[in-house]
């Protein structure tokens, strides 16, 4: 007992010794990392938006149950990647649609009837062939003519938006008839399903 | 008379014009120098001066002034060249020369063996807010200066210094207007961003500016997605241009010094291919927004929009008259595509070429009354160009690679274009005559090409 309280006064005292010592002499400066001094009038970034809902990807196990044919469990990007809706294709300097191009219409007509939520942009491309500049209406005029052709078989005109890019997004880099082929097209761009 | 008497006579009275340079010219470089006409002095054309430009002297010892001292002296050299007014005499050949401290020093005996007429001289110093350069004209023949200037200003831009001296000099020596100061704008995917939301991979395109000679490309437009054709406005301050900022093509201007953005079109249909008329003041476009492309006349904020074609072909790519009362623009209803004129009121109506595919129509700044454009010649394009009163075309290039997109220089002495020559496509620049090929741009692909005032 006369030790412990022994030892609680020396304790104490030294607490107070060391107090006083504090209180008593200033303490060396001594240098610290300092966090990054805000700017007062600088506006805190935006909270990065949130991500768009991502459609529920279906489990492996519930897909037989799915007719094949059903495209609304596929993202847009993944329908757009391997698309429902197939190119046309023109020759050169012509905006017509063959008979093998009404053929791929009625087809996307058949999936955009089927579903009737599907928007779509049509982007009309030109092979190098033509110039910079007069391919950006003739890249039009291939969008528009298959964008009226989808019209006259009673698809609504305001679920297809047209844009040309001319011959500045070649699909085929060659420098051939095959690839010049390739490039005169009106491609299909899934925008809401 | 023969080729020496004509150079002492061209030399004698280049002496007496330019000592008033001389002495006027300072401190202000602004001022219009005195112009010389060497035509009427008897300096035949095919006998032209024989110019030496050895390096500055630099006058500190520092690395920014002797780089500036080589740099200046190396533009110079392209700079005066480029116009084919002066015989240049090829650097490699000054190397037998003693260099000289000091402009009291210039060795006329020696750069007479070289054959030279004149040697350009100049200095190089370290001055308070950056640095100073004197340039001369030494005739050699006469043994003092003709013809001087002298600059103060940063050290940054060198190059800028060269350009300068050029144009003044061939502004007084030649009574011509040098294009070294002026600056192209072209489309660039160079930086290989791709555009975003779209399953394949597609490069980006902005808009880029650029000295005369490639040099100091600066990037305009940051919106990631196409921007092309770009249009320079008269004053050099805002470039107008297609961009899918928004989706779909829209006419676009960027103030580049103000840093702002203007949509003259305010959206209304889709729109491409914008360009200035000559007093700045309207822009003539293409637009769909009738249901058909067309081509349209507006001021250049949109107000008091005219269509100026009406007819169900495709109409595209207008380019004004150096007047600004005429547009000459591309349309298929021929059934090819052909330039056509016709009156900014509408009127007066007439095509102009009968070839197997013509586009972009460019036309040429007084005194050239002439029409450049791309023609299909093969399966690639050249240009041609077509002399409007006499209705001859004569071709510039001849089926390397492909040849596009043709774009005056405001002395209307050269045409900037498009090549797949060396590659990729890249901008090149060419004299009206097809001679002196310049390739300016080496980094992704250049479309497009248009040339400042």
């Amino acid at each position: 007992m006369r030790r412990d309280s022994k030892l609680l006064v020396v304790l104490v005292l030294l607490l107070a010794v060391t107090v006083g010592a504090c209180k008593g002499k200033a303490k060396p400066p001594v240098a610290r990392p300092q966090p990054p001094v805000p700017v007062a009038d600088e506006v805190p970034p935006p909270p990065a938006p949130p991500e768009p809902p991502r459609p529920v990807v279906e489990q492996p196990v519930s897909v037989p149950t799915l007719p094949p044919d059903d495209l609304t469990a596929r993202s847009i990007d993944d329908l757009n990647r391997d698309s429902p809706l197939r190119p046309l294709f023109f020759e050169l300097d012509s905006n017509e649609v063959s008979t093998a191009g009404q053929k791929v219409l009625q087809d996307n007509a058949t999936v955009l009837k089927k579903y009737p939520n599907m928007q779509v942009t049509i982007e009309g491309h030109c092979d190098e062939r033509g110039t910079a500049e007069y391919n950006l209406a003739l890249g039009e005029r291939r969008a528009l003519a298959a964008r009226n052709y989808l019209v006259s078989l009673g698809i609504p005109g305001d679920r297809i938006k047209t844009v040309s890019y001319g011959k500045e997004f070649p699909f085929d880099a060659g420098h051939d008839e095959s690839a010049w082929q390739n490039n005169r097209r009106a491609h299909f761009v899934i925008t809401a399903k | 008379m023969t080729h020496s008497s004509r150079i002492r006579n061209w030399l004698g009275a280049m002496v007496l014009a330019a000592s008033a340079v001389v002495a006027a010219q300072q401190p202000a470089p602004q001022q219009p120098p005195t112009t010389i006409d060497l035509g009427k002095i008897g300096l035949e054309p095919g006998t032209p001066p024989r110019l030496a430009v050895p390096e500055l002297i630099a006058l500190s010892s520092d690395k920014e002034t002797q780089d500036a001292a080589r740099v200046i002296s190396e533009v110079l050299w392209d700079d005066l060249n480029y116009e084919r007014e002066f015989y240049m005499i090829p650097r490699d050949t000054y190397k037998s020369i003693p260099r000289v401290a000091s402009m009291d020093e210039v060795p006329y005996e020696r750069w007479r063996e070289l054959g030279a007429d004149i040697v350009v001289v100049g200095v190089v110093q370290r001055a308070s807010a950056g640095i100073r350069v004197e340039l001369r004209l030494y005739s050699v023949r006469a043994r003092q200066s003709v013809y001087a200037r002298e600059y103060n200003g940063s050290v940054a831009n060198p190059r800028l210094y060269a350009h300068t001296f050029s144009d003044e000099a061939h502004l007084a020596l030649r009574n011509l207007r040098g294009v070294a100061r002026t600056r192209l704008t072209f489309s660039s995917d160079r930086n290989r961003e791709a555009v975003v939301a779209t399953v394949e991979k597609r490069d980006v395109k902005e808009v880029y500016v650029a000295d005369y000679d490639g040099a100091n490309p600066r990037r305009i437009t940051i919106n990631r997605t196409l921007n092309i054709t770009p249009n320079w406005a008269p004053d050099g301050r805002s470039i107008a241009y297609t961009s899918y900022r928004t989706g779909v093509p829209d006419v676009l201007i960027s103030n580049i010094y103000a840093g702002t953005m203007e949509q003259p079109t305010k959206g209304v249909g889709q729109n491409w291919l914008p360009v200035f008329s000559p007093d700045g003041r309207r822009i003539a476009f293409v637009s769909n927004r009738d249901g058909n492309s067309e081509i349209y006349v507006a001021n250049r904020d949109g107000s008091n929009l005219t269509r100026l074609t009406n007819n169900p072909a495709i109409e595209s790519t207008p380019t004004w008259s150096p007047a600004g009362t005429q547009i000459a623009f591309t349309s298929e209803r021929s059934g090819t595509p052909q330039i056509y004129v016709v009156n900014v009121d509408g009127s007066g109506l007439r095509k102009i070429t009968s070839e197997s595919y013509a586009d972009r129509a460019t036309w040429s700044p007084a005194p050239f009354n002439e029409i450049a454009f791309t023609a299909r010649t093969g399966p690639g394009f050249d240009i041609k160009i077509l002399a409007i009163g006499t209705g001859e075309t004569r071709q510039i290039t001849f089926g390397e690679g492909t040849n596009e997109s043709p774009a005056w220089s405001p002395n209307g002495r050269h045409l900037a274009f498009m090549s797949t020559r060396a590659g990729r496509s890249q901008i090149f620049t060419v004299d009206r005559d097809g001679r002196n090929l310049r390739q300016l741009t080496r980094d992704g692909n250049n479309t497009t090409p248009h040339w400042s005032q």
